[in-house]
């Protein structure tokens, strides 16, 4: 039955070829627009994503607090409040996993006739995997390094790419503001972060080596801020809790009164960036799925025509022993087809046009699997949905009304 | 079987509900009709052989009355069962052939073969056969506008064939044809009369048509008013 029902449909479609195309060209676009569209939100999602693996999960960063001078107040992490010994005991609560103290700085940076201005942190190998960061050749520093304060460093990409170019780090001695220190390892490549700062224009040395050898302090065993790594998203808000107990308890300060450092959760606000771009995905499919449904009432527009123009043809198929349900299944095949075929080449377009984003335009397009099943379902369901009225009304049709019908 | 009735029936009425209030258009209606009959329907306009032609047709269901057609009381069957006697007791043909334009002839004879399952091989097989029955075998491949008026109302007259049917209902088969055209097509059916034993029941305006049948039937305002041998006089009537 459905054999000879297909190659009516074909028949029909072909008589009527322009007409067949153009609401064809409904679906296409309609199609193709959600897939890209998605493509576009699921693209921004997949960077948002990408950008937070990078920076490490479950992050806190504690920054020492701002001082007053005179009436004037410094912004936050100028105060010299946080040290190493905050840091050790924040490493004891049960809900943290991993403690960096760490002291950032500036420095020039030269390797052979190379220079290149770059930032400098001192920290704990626990840094790297605070922020889940793998080497790429070498070794990171290790305990001993930070006990002994050794001159040696780890280079970002960035840095590599400045100071050396095609030559492999890995041994070299590069001066520090004019401190020789030896390049153990090279960091992998992580990007720009959400801000769009570059995170491989780094260098990491042992902390006591920057506190110490390199940039100094009046205040010895003093760090800028401390990167805490909770042990899992759901224990984050008591760790946020305990942490600022803990430091108001170590800091002596009074009920009341105001903390002199500041606790902030880093994955909260990646965690709205995701929500944000999720938000946008589903905005960008709704928005191209108002054009499906546009598509869909074409295909039911043009049934009706259809269905009209061919009632003389419906009352001959009556008339020789069509049922109902022979008439009606016709013209929803035809439908269907119109709004799969429609569909299969609206994927094509829609996958094209991502190809052409991610070549030309400075975002990412990811087509998933998911979006193309969704789309060629919803079309489908388009098809039955919006063919069956039409079908519906032909197979009513009062078959010696329909033989009349000139 | 062979000789119950093809069909019987009994005070058939039939009237329509319009704004005006309901319109009788067939009176109490009785007739039976024997296999292998060959029956002549005449009648003014509006003297309801049209919609006496629906009804036997199973197009149209009667107001009240039997019909029991091919011993089936057609009164209580569903859609889906008239529609089966339509594919496979009745055949049609039409004033106008009635032929789908986009299809080939083969095609259009083998349809009704598509509505009751028959694989594609057999289909075109026994469209072919019907179509050499009645002198067209070598056009298959044709169009309905490709032909002559005569031969598309050959081509009509094979897809009513191609089921076997009992009953072939022509409405006028010779209404659109000239003269010469109309006596090769009523031969046609003289000869499945004669030579099948199918029943047929032809509705025409001229006498010249009506005189190949062996049995008249009369219609005028909605009752049989002569139901016998095929008579001049009558005819006659008709042509007044």
């Amino acid at each position: 039955m459905i054999g000879p029902m297909l190659s009516e449909a074909w028949y029909a479609m072909r008589a009527n070829g322009l007409r067949t195309f153009l609401t064809m060209l409904g679906m296409m676009i309609g199609v193709g627009a959600v897939v890209l569209m998605t493509a576009i939100g699921q693209g921004a999602q997949y960077m948002v994503d990408q950008s937070i693996a990078a920076m490490g999960s479950n992050l806190f960063i504690v920054l020492s607090g701002s001082t007053t001078s005179g009436g004037v107040r410094t912004g936050g992490g100028a105060a010299p409040t946080l040290t190493m010994a905050d840091a050790d005991a924040l490493a004891g609560l049960p809900t943290i996993s991993a403690v960096a103290p760490t002291q950032p700085g500036s420095a020039q940076v030269v390797y052979g006739p190379n220079n290149w201005s770059t930032g400098v942190t001192g920290t704990l190998p626990s840094y790297l995997e605070v922020r889940a960061w793998q080497l790429t050749a070498g070794y990171p520093f290790t305990d001993s390094d930070v006990r002994s304060a050794t001159r040696v460093a780890l280079l970002g990409q960035t840095v590599v790419k400045n100071l050396f170019a095609d030559d492999d780090p890995i041994g070299k001695t590069i001066r520090i503001r004019q401190s020789p220190f030896v390049v153990v390892g090279v960091l992998a490549a992580k990007g720009q972060n959400l801000n769009g700062q570059d995170q491989d224009d780094t260098i990491l040395i042992p902390l006591t080596t920057a506190q110490r050898k390199l940039f100094g302090s009046q205040f010895p065993g003093t760090v800028r801020y401390i990167m805490v790594q909770a042990t899992s998203a759901q224990s984050m808000p008591a760790a946020q809790k305990e942490m600022t107990q803990l430091l108001r308890q170590r800091h002596r300060i009074r009920e009341g009164a105001d903390a002199d450092f500041d606790v902030r959760n880093l994955t909260a606000v990646a965690n709205t960036a995701a929500e944000t771009s999720r938000v946008m995905t589903m905005m960008l499919g709704a928005i191209a799925s108002i054009s499906l449904l546009v598509g869909g009432i074409g295909i039911m527009n043009i049934m009706l025509v259809s269905v009209t123009e061919r009632t003389r043809e419906i009352g001959i198929r009556v008339a020789i022993g069509a049922r109902e349900r022979d008439i009606r299944m016709q013209f929803l095949l035809e439908a269907i087809i119109i709004s799969v075929v429609g569909c299969f080449i609206g994927v094509l377009l829609g996958a094209g046009g991502a190809v052409l984003v991610n070549l030309f335009a400075q975002m990412a397009a990811v087509i998933t699997l998911s979006s193309i099943v969704v789309a060629f379902l919803v079309a489908a369901g388009v098809g039955v949905f919006f063919g069956f009225y039409p079908a519906n009304k032909a197979a009513r049709l009062n078959p010696i009304d329909a033989l009349r019908y000139q | 079987m062979a000789d119950d009735p093809v069909i019987h029936i009994e005070h058939l009425f039939k009237q329509y509900e319009t704004v005006a209030g309901p319109v009788p258009v067939l009176k109490d209606i009785g007739l039976s009709i024997k296999a292998a009959e060959f029956i002549a329907i005449m009648g003014p306009s509006g003297s309801g052989k049209s919609t006496f032609m629906n009804i036997l047709g199973c197009l149209d269901v009667p107001t009240s009355g039997t019909y029991v057609l091919n011993g089936k009381d057609v009164g209580q069957l569903g859609k889906d069962e008239l529609a089966r006697l339509r594919n496979d007791v009745i055949g049609f043909v039409f004033q106008g052939f009635n032929l789908l334009p986009r299809a080939n002839l083969l095609d259009n004879v083998a349809l009704p073969l598509v509505y009751c399952g028959v694989e594609k091989t057999e289909r075109l097989e026994r469209a072919n056969a019907v179509l050499e029955k009645v002198g067209l075998g070598s056009y298959g491949k044709s169009r309905p506008n490709q032909i002559s008026g005569g031969q598309q109302q050959r081509v009509a007259i094979a897809r009513a064939l191609i089921n076997r049917p009992r009953l072939i209902l022509a409405d006028e088969p010779t209404g659109n044809l000239d003269t010469k055209t109309s006596r090769e097509i009523m031969d046609i059916f003289s000869q499945l009369n004669q030579d099948d034993g199918i029943t047929i029941v032809v509705v025409t305006h001229e006498p010249d048509i009506a005189s190949y049948a062996k049995r008249l039937v009369h219609f005028v305002d909605g009752r049989v008013t002569h139901d016998g041998e095929v008579l001049r006089q009558v005819m006659v009537e008709e042509r007044s």
